[in-house]
């Protein structure tokens, strides 16, 4: 039987705020435990928690980039469970009337674009950690992170592959840190994500039943995971096996996704209206205020880009995957006039060099100055592609201009159409069987030629004139 | 000097005719005396307390003193005091000193008041004979076979003892009125929202409000001066111009309209209360005010939902008692969910727990809508009521419960005689209305009786006013039990 896979995703995004949600305390990571926790994350006796209303305009700036509903009047709940990181015995989140309503993201799957619907984001606070290492056999609990504001966001079950789930991943990712909402650092826990995935046979209307996999924190994981599971899901249906609702965790280690509780464990988290916290009622203002400060989205900005700089969409996609790579990209095009060129290398050498070396664009050795002086040399003939790689390369080890680099290693192209007419004429009568083959039509013998001549030049001469002079010398 | 209200010790203090110093050491001589019998107050500081009458009268000395610079009180131990033991009247927090104060505790250390002690309670606020606390049930001094109400009974008790001159107090469903009736002094309950509830340990979220308990309405306003006022720690605290509670006392009655509920003098209500609360209009309307008759047709259904609303948002509240970061934690378990059983078990009181079940049950997934939702629309039905009430009159007279105290142990062991003996006063705390008690007269046993008023939203000067002319024509708030 043909499957066809359904995948939901619930995403945590952690907002970059100065200070905690209901409280005043910090919420700058990494600090030593329960440092950064006031009496209002430790749940005192008496103590109230206060809106932190810069997170309702963060919030509001996802909700207008998603295009999305803004409920103009949205509520906090109690979500009530025990556990010994969450000190109140409740999290304040948002149930019936959240922030943001429905909305849309556009992912890129492979070259094709598809729209994802958001169901609703709303805003919460973390919880505390639990940690069961280096305590012989107790937990410790950590609160520093209780308190931090979330947007969870939730999306409709749009998506069809693993692939999918990953590229709407991305997008949000994408789209939170070009809003300066989040910082996106996944490995600290910025922007966590939960999978629902089900299978169902093609053509059957009805969704199977979903397994929610739990607190994922990398893309690789994501994907890993996903896949892990849509293969046990199909295995155990066409064993004739069910799939029964539960939650489950992946295990990196190794690479198997794990049941945590069955639907008859399932919460009953007994939500109602926090009576400690009014409605949050948003004024047409409120929305504008923050509307005024939107910045160009990726989507936007990437049909700018192939409209102003002729590149293709892919690129433009590729190019608008960070605020930070669509800055860099621009300010190369600017500076050289040269926006097809600029989207090559950097999407070309620069993306495969990054990679390679595990960096991030923020780290890159070549800043866009010194990257658009290599791409106005390219532009002017004055570096063929093989020698602009060898800049590029100098310019990623030493703090020198790509003009610098190419006057300390003698890298200048020769163009000089004497000069080249006296190494190929040496080429011709240095390898007359050469000169014999070509004449006898064989087509190859021009590399040899050419080569001999790029050799003499030591990789210099410009190869394209090369070509032309050997073949009016042969004529 | 022991007999003297609030207003009076505030000018002896200011013409140096005694002491703060003097006045602490007295006080405290009379609760020695007189508290082991009463269990009024729970904890006293006596080192403490002396420290802060002399920095009272060093701050007299010095000139800048507010009106009730070196006047004493007690807190009612729900209110976190920063250095003191807050119990809450629970064996949960018996041992939990609190590291910050709450609003209206910085209010009165601010305005230099001493803190005498902390007065005793029903546990979390729970109850209406203040006989659900871990430190016992509180005595009524006028009569100590009978309750002092509550919950804020230790207050009362205290106030009409004159243990101390004025008490705080809480009132989520008649807390501070029910008490200030049977114990015959005056105690006002303001609109939601006047009183911050920064560091007042949470009952039911949105019906929880603090206010004073004293033995007149003049001090009852001087105190509120003190107490209210904008605080950005409590997001459903009022912002609105601070104002003089005291502007209007002297105000004369006439043409003030008086409505007296039809289903406050019902079925249920004693005949001896009647007596006393018509007494009471007849006062007021030789004063000159006129009476009307009003309705509030679903004042028989406060008790469900209060009984639904109180115990939802307390299951919540309390769930932070779960012995992980402060409080009491049983001694033995085996697993973090024994722990959590046992700590609970041991630690909260039977009433108690009974609301946290009751509340844990009624938003229950399939009972949220029949319950939680439908008592939410009770309440907004219950507004109503008293929305078209005060289209027809200044304010709402009535009796503060169906009878006068009754006595210990008389209905302890049956939680819904209990709850019924609450008609009067859920709704105000359901509506989100102010309303005071002020001493009225006394029932065949000896017992007093309060007059119960009942204000439209932010009207406690006009309340006050009412009250303290009353008082003026009146003695009854002057009577103090002999003991």
């Amino acid at each position: 039987m043909k499957w066809e896979v359904v995948i939901g995703l619930e995403v945590h995004v952690q907002l970059n705020t100065a200070s905690k949600i209901f409280s005043g305390s910090s919420t700058a990571f990494g600090a030593e435990p329960n440092t950064q926790a006031s009496v209002v994350e430790l749940a005192f006796p008496g103590v109230l928690p206060v809106l932190n209303r810069a997170v309702v305009d963060k919030a509001i700036r996802l909700g207008l980039a998603l295009n999305a509903t803004i409920n103009k009047k949205n509520v906090f709940a109690r979500k009530n469970y025990f556990y010994p990181d969450l000190p109140k015995g409740y999290q304040i989140s948002q149930m019936d009337l959240p922030i943001v309503g429905p909305g849309t993201l556009t992912i890129l799957v492979g070259e094709e674009e598809k729209v994802i619907r958001v169901t609703r984001a709303h805003m919460e606070e973390d919880a505390g950690k639990s940690l069961h290492e280096d305590f012989q056999g107790m937990t410790g609990i950590d609160l520093n992170r209780a308190g931090t504001p979330l947007l969870e966001v939730v999306s409709e079950p749009d998506m069809r592959s693993a692939e999918e789930a990953v590229a709407y991943a991305r997008a949000l990712h994408t789209l939170v840190t070009w809003l300066g909402i989040c910082d996106g650092n996944m490995q600290e826990g910025s922007f966590r994500v939960d999978a629902n995935v089900s299978v169902r046979p093609f053509g059957q209307a009805e969704f199977g039943t979903r397994r929610e996999i739990k607190n994922l924190n990398s893309f690789r994981f994501l994907e890993q995971a996903i896949k892990y599971e849509i293969q046990w899901q199909i295995d155990t249906l066409e064993d004739g096996g069910r799939i029964e609702q539960a939650t489950v965790l992946f295990d990196p280690d190794s690479g198997e996704t794990r049941m945590m509780r069955s639907k008859e464990d399932a919460h009953d988290y007994r939500y109602f209206p926090d009576p400690d916290l009014l409605p949050v009622v948003l004024s047409d203002d409120d929305i504008a205020r923050v509307a005024a400060t939107m910045p160009e989205l990726p989507g936007q900005m990437k049909a700018r880009f192939v409209a102003e700089y002729g590149v293709s969409a892919y690129d433009a996609a590729l190019l608008t995957t960070s605020l930070a790579h669509a800055e860099y990209f621009e300010q190369v095009a600017r500076a050289t006039g040269q926006g097809k060129l600029a989207a090559n290398w950097i999407n070309g050498e620069l993306a495969a060099r990054l990679n390679r070396e595990g960096l991030e664009l923020a780290a890159c050795p070549i800043d866009a100055p010194r990257l658009a002086g290599l791409v106005v040399r390219v532009a002017d003939g004055t570096l063929s592609n093989k020698l602009a790689k060898q800049v590029f390369d100098a310019l990623w080890v030493d703090a020198l201009s790509a003009d610098e680099v190419i006057e300390r290693d003698g890298l200048k192209q020769v163009s000089d159409v004497g000069a080249i007419e006296k190494m190929v004429e040496e080429a011709i009568a240095a390898n007359p069987k050469a000169v014999e083959e070509f004449r006898a039509g064989k087509e190859k013998a021009l590399n040899a030629l050419a080569g001999q001549v790029m050799k003499a030049s030591k990789g210099k001469a410009n190869p394209a004139q090369v070509q032309d002079i050997l073949r009016q010398k042969l004529a | 000097m022991i007999e003297a209200t609030l207003k009076e010790l505030s000018v002896q203090l200011a013409n140096k005719d005694v002491s703060a110093v003097e006045l602490a050491t007295a006080y405290l001589a009379r609760i020695d005396a007189l508290n082991p019998a009463l269990n009024a107050l729970v904890t006293l500081d006596r080192e403490r307390t002396l420290a802060a009458a002399a920095a009272a009268d060093a701050r007299r000395a010095a000139g800048d003193a507010h009106a009730l610079t070196g006047v004493p009180l007690v807190h009612k131990d729900i209110f976190c005091q920063q250095g003191w033991k807050t119990g809450c009247g629970s064996k949960m927090l018996d041992n939990f000193v609190s590291p910050y104060s709450a609003h209206v505790v910085e209010r009165c250390d601010a305005a230099g008041m001493v803190t005498l002690g902390r007065a005793n309670m029903d546990e979390f606020a729970m109850g209406s004979s203040n006989e659900n606390s871990f430190h016992g049930a509180v005595k009524n001094p006028w009569d100590t076979a009978a309750i002092p109400g509550g919950s804020s009974g230790g207050s009362a008790a205290a106030v009409a003892a004159r243990l101390a001159p004025v008490a705080t107090g809480t009132d989520t469903g008649g807390s501070i009125r029910q008490p200030a009736s049977h114990c015959g002094i005056t105690g006002i309950k303001p609109t939601y929202g006047v009183v911050s509830r920064f560091g007042m340990v949470a009952y039911a979220s949105s019906l929880d409000q603090g206010g004073p308990l004293a033995q007149t309405a003049e001090d009852c306003a001087l105190m509120l001066n003190v107490m209210a006022g904008f605080d950005k720690r409590d997001s459903t605290s009022v912002e609105r111009a601070a104002e003089d509670y005291t502007r209007e006392l002297d105000k004369p009655l006439a043409g003030l309209k008086v409505g007296l509920p039809r289903e406050y003098f019902a079925e249920g209500l004693a005949p001896d209360v009647a007596r006393v609360i018509e007494g009471a209009v007849a006062e007021l309307k030789a004063q000159g005010a006129e009476v009307v008759e009003v309705s509030l047709p679903n004042t028989q259904l406060s008790i469900p939902a209060y009984y639904v609303i109180a115990p939802a948002e307390a299951s919540a509240n309390l769930s932070r008692f779960d012995g992980v970061r402060y409080g009491y934690r049983a001694p033995e378990y085996k697993d973090l969910v024994e722990m959590y059983e046992k700590t609970r078990a041991q630690g909260f009181g039977e009433e108690v727990k009974r609301r946290i079940m009751v509340g844990t049950y009624v938003l229950s997934h399939g009972y949220y809508d029949a319950y939680y939702l439908k008592a939410q629309k009770i309440r907004r039905l219950i507004a109503n009521d008293f929305k078209a009430a005060f289209e027809r009159c200044d304010v709402i007279l009535g009796p503060v419960a169906p009878t006068a105290a009754f006595n210990i142990g008389e209905k302890s062991g049956d939680p819904v005689q209990m709850y019924l003996s609450d008609i009067y006063t859920l709704s105000v705390n359901l509506a989100g209305l102010p309303g005071m008690s002020v001493p009225a007269g006394f029932a065949d046993n000896g017992r007093p009786i309060g007059l119960q008023i009942i204000g439209n939203y932010f009207s406690e000067a006009k309340m006050l006013n009412v009250a303290h002319r009353f008082q003026c024509a009146t003695d009854w708030h002057r009577r103090a039990p002999a003991l």
